[in-house]
């Protein structure tokens, strides 16, 4: 009880823009008014064939709904601030990194070879060292994953250099 | 109702499912939402009721399987089994593990097949009251549950309510199902066709997780003995019998309203076993009537949650918003139609649905204990392997990268929405439920020629109407009366 309200005066001290509750509000505000903006470039239906709403007109409400309990929530926060969140451990970046690295070599390379990079990086930056759960992990698994899916579910994974060393 | 399960084939997928599923619930992180969507690509090589009756049984035993973990280790396996840790754990400590475990496996089977006559009898009556239901009704009874879920599901009522509009959003992606015009598209083609529900529940509950554990990699684990499962002795059965069954009530009732299902009936049934119980000062500390209210309110949670699911095509929770895709995916329509054309269909999955239940009290009862030991599998081999079942199971179901890619989207947002207090469930049923919700206003505003006021005029949907505003207003009432 006394941590949680000694993390929340923590985070009182704070000038409000490095606040929780001011980075979650100008987010969800932020892309929330992008989206809107979108919502007026969205096709209109003419008035002959329009029965009921525009298309538009729904995402616009569910938009507007959601920057609106936003405020609240920010407003509440006044009154009541969130606790503030520990900060996040280098292990959480490097598994940030490992999902842009996967997205990379799975368009350019191997979509086999990304899962297998993504695995062993995962593995090693979480503190695995030993090599042969390196190898379980990052080769032996997913090769048995990719041939259970290739086999069973008759899946055909996109071309790239393994995989392809498979298909041809 | 048991004449369709008497195939080896169906028997062989329960016994699978139930394995599967105590599996994925003693995994603290993973669970029955989780697996269910990762196996659901697995579905498409068998039949509708072979696929369903996979996924029911991994629901029924993976929300059992989170009090192994609960009461060994302090960590639930489960959202739902966080209450058992209250007691389970402490009395683990007490060198009694063995009577934890057996008195949440005897209360979860217990209130596991009360909520399965409970869907038996209240699901058809609930899907012959829906014949009285039009477009208006099923719009109604749409934003009641998503308010429901926001009222009583965890934390913020409005984060919550947040969550679940944004939920409905992700649904208006693609082309609009009334008109063919591209909404949040930008030019891309894959988006056309909307964003699917797999990759959103792939990525929110697994990867999202998989970030989470990222952050606790320094967190130990003191696991408790365990030397063997014993029965509850005929004291604690005198003691906890009426707990049991009123927490089976209240886990149904709770499972039936769309909400985080489990969760939410847990921590009820826990506090209302305290309010009822002779010995209060005991809970926290031990005691055998907070495991039963706890495990028996869980389960019961199971089967109630499934009425909704069935009959109305409405998911009571985030599991049964991944059966439910799993009955769209094979074809099969939830509602009452379903009741009066396929009954056979419904009594397969009633009757798996109960064997499940007799199942996993069997394994649990004679495997707890090898079943504790999958948890020394470490964070930093176990997560790796997730990783590629989830990339594998996303690009399955339409052979798409863009998949993968949303996937790992929803993964990262998932962590910082739960970092931030916003529950992912909403996001979920709101998906499911976004087509419902704006298929059914904009088609009820032809009905009415546009005018908003007509829907004051049909007496169900103004129900509806106002049984959602006092959902809205519980919350502001129950800090009221905290405050007073």
């Amino acid at each position: 009880m006394n941590n949680v309200q000694n993390k929340k005066r923590a985070n009182k001290s704070l000038p409000f823009f490095f606040k929780d509750e001011f980075k979650v509000f100008f987010v969800i505000i932020f892309f929330s008014t992008i989206l809107l903006i979108s919502t007026f470039t969205f096709d209109k239906v003419p008035p002959i064939l329009n029965r009921g709403i525009q298309p538009a007109t729904f995402p616009k409400g569910l938009l507007v709904l959601i920057m609106f309990l936003t405020t609240i929530i920010y407003y509440l926060s006044f009154k009541n601030p969130w606790k503030k969140e520990k900060k996040l451990p280098k292990q959480f970046f490097l598994t940030i990194l490992s999902f842009i690295l996967f997205v990379i070599i799975s368009k350019t390379l191997d979509f086999f070879l990304a899962i297998s990079v993504l695995s062993i990086f995962v593995s090693y930056n979480w503190g695995e060292k030993r090599v042969f759960y390196l190898l379980l992990v990052g080769i032996i698994f997913p090769l048995v994953v990719f041939i259970f899916f290739e086999m069973i579910l008759g899946l055909r994974f996109p071309p790239g250099i393994i995989t392809n060393l498979y298909y041809y | 109702m048991m004449a369709p399960l008497f195939s080896s084939k169906l028997l062989i997928v329960l016994l699978f499912g139930t394995l599967f599923g105590l599996i994925l619930g003693v995994l603290p992180g993973l669970g029955p939402t989780t697996g269910g969507a990762l196996i659901l690509p697995f579905t498409m090589t068998l039949d509708p009721l072979s696929a369903i009756v996979l996924l029911t049984s991994i629901y029924c035993a993976g929300t059992y399987g989170g009090a192994i973990t609960a009461v060994l280790i302090n960590t639930p396996g489960t959202p739902a089994a966080a209450a058992t840790c209250l007691d389970g754990y402490p009395l683990a400590q007490k060198g009694e593990a063995g009577r934890a475990l057996g008195m949440a496996t005897v209360s979860s089977t217990v209130g596991g097949i009360f909520s399965v006559i409970v869907l038996v009898f209240f699901a058809p009556v609930l899907a012959k009251l829906a014949y009285e239901f039009g477009q208006p009704e099923y719009f109604a009874l749409a934003i009641f549950g998503l308010t429901m879920l926001a009222s009583i599901g965890e934390g913020s009522p409005i984060k919550n309510l947040i969550a679940g509009a944004f939920g409905i959003l992700i649904s208006t992606i693609g082309k609009d199902f009334m008109t063919s015009i591209d909404r949040f598209t930008y030019g891309i083609n894959e988006l056309s066709v909307g964003i699917g529900f797999i990759p959103v529940v792939v990525g929110l509950f697994a990867i999202s997780e998989m970030l989470t554990q990222s952050t606790l990699l320094d967190q130990v684990f003191k696991r408790v003995a365990l030397k063997a499962v014993k029965l509850p002795s005929l004291n604690d059965y005198k003691k906890t019998w009426k707990t049991i069954l009123r927490s089976s009530g209240i886990g149904s009732f709770i499972g039936v309203l769309p909400a985080e299902g489990g969760t939410v009936a847990s921590l009820i049934g826990y506090s209302e076993a305290k309010r009822f119980s002779k010995e209060p000062e005991e809970f926290g500390k031990g005691s055998i009537e907070g495991i039963a209210g706890a495990e028996a309110a869980n389960n019961a949670a199971t089967g109630g949650a499934m009425v909704p699911t069935l009959a109305l095509g409405i998911p009571g929770s985030a599991t049964t918003a991944v059966i439910l895709t799993g009955l769209i995916i094979h074809g099969v329509r939830p509602g009452p139609d379903l009741f009066r054309e396929q009954p056979d269909f419904l009594y397969g999955i009633f009757g798996a649905m109960l064997i499940a239940n007799v199942l996993f009290f069997i394994f649990g009862f004679f495997g707890a204990k090898l079943f504790a030991r999958i948890t020394l599998v470490p964070n930093k081999i176990l997560w790796p392997m997730i990783f590629a079942v989830s990339v594998c199971g996303t690009y399955s179901l339409s052979q798409s990268i863009i998949d993968v890619w949303i996937m790992l989207f929803f993964g990262v947002l998932g962590f910082f929405m739960r970092r931030f207090g916003f529950s992912v469930v909403p996001v979920i049923i709101g998906l499911i439920l976004g087509e419902l919700v704006e298929g059914t206003l904009r088609q009820s505003l032809v009905i009415f020629d546009g005018n908003w006021l007509m829907f004051l005029t049909r007496p169900i949907a103004l129900t509806f109407f106002i049984l959602s505003l006092i959902a809205l207003a519980f919350p502001l009432l129950r800090t009221k009366k905290q405050k007073d």
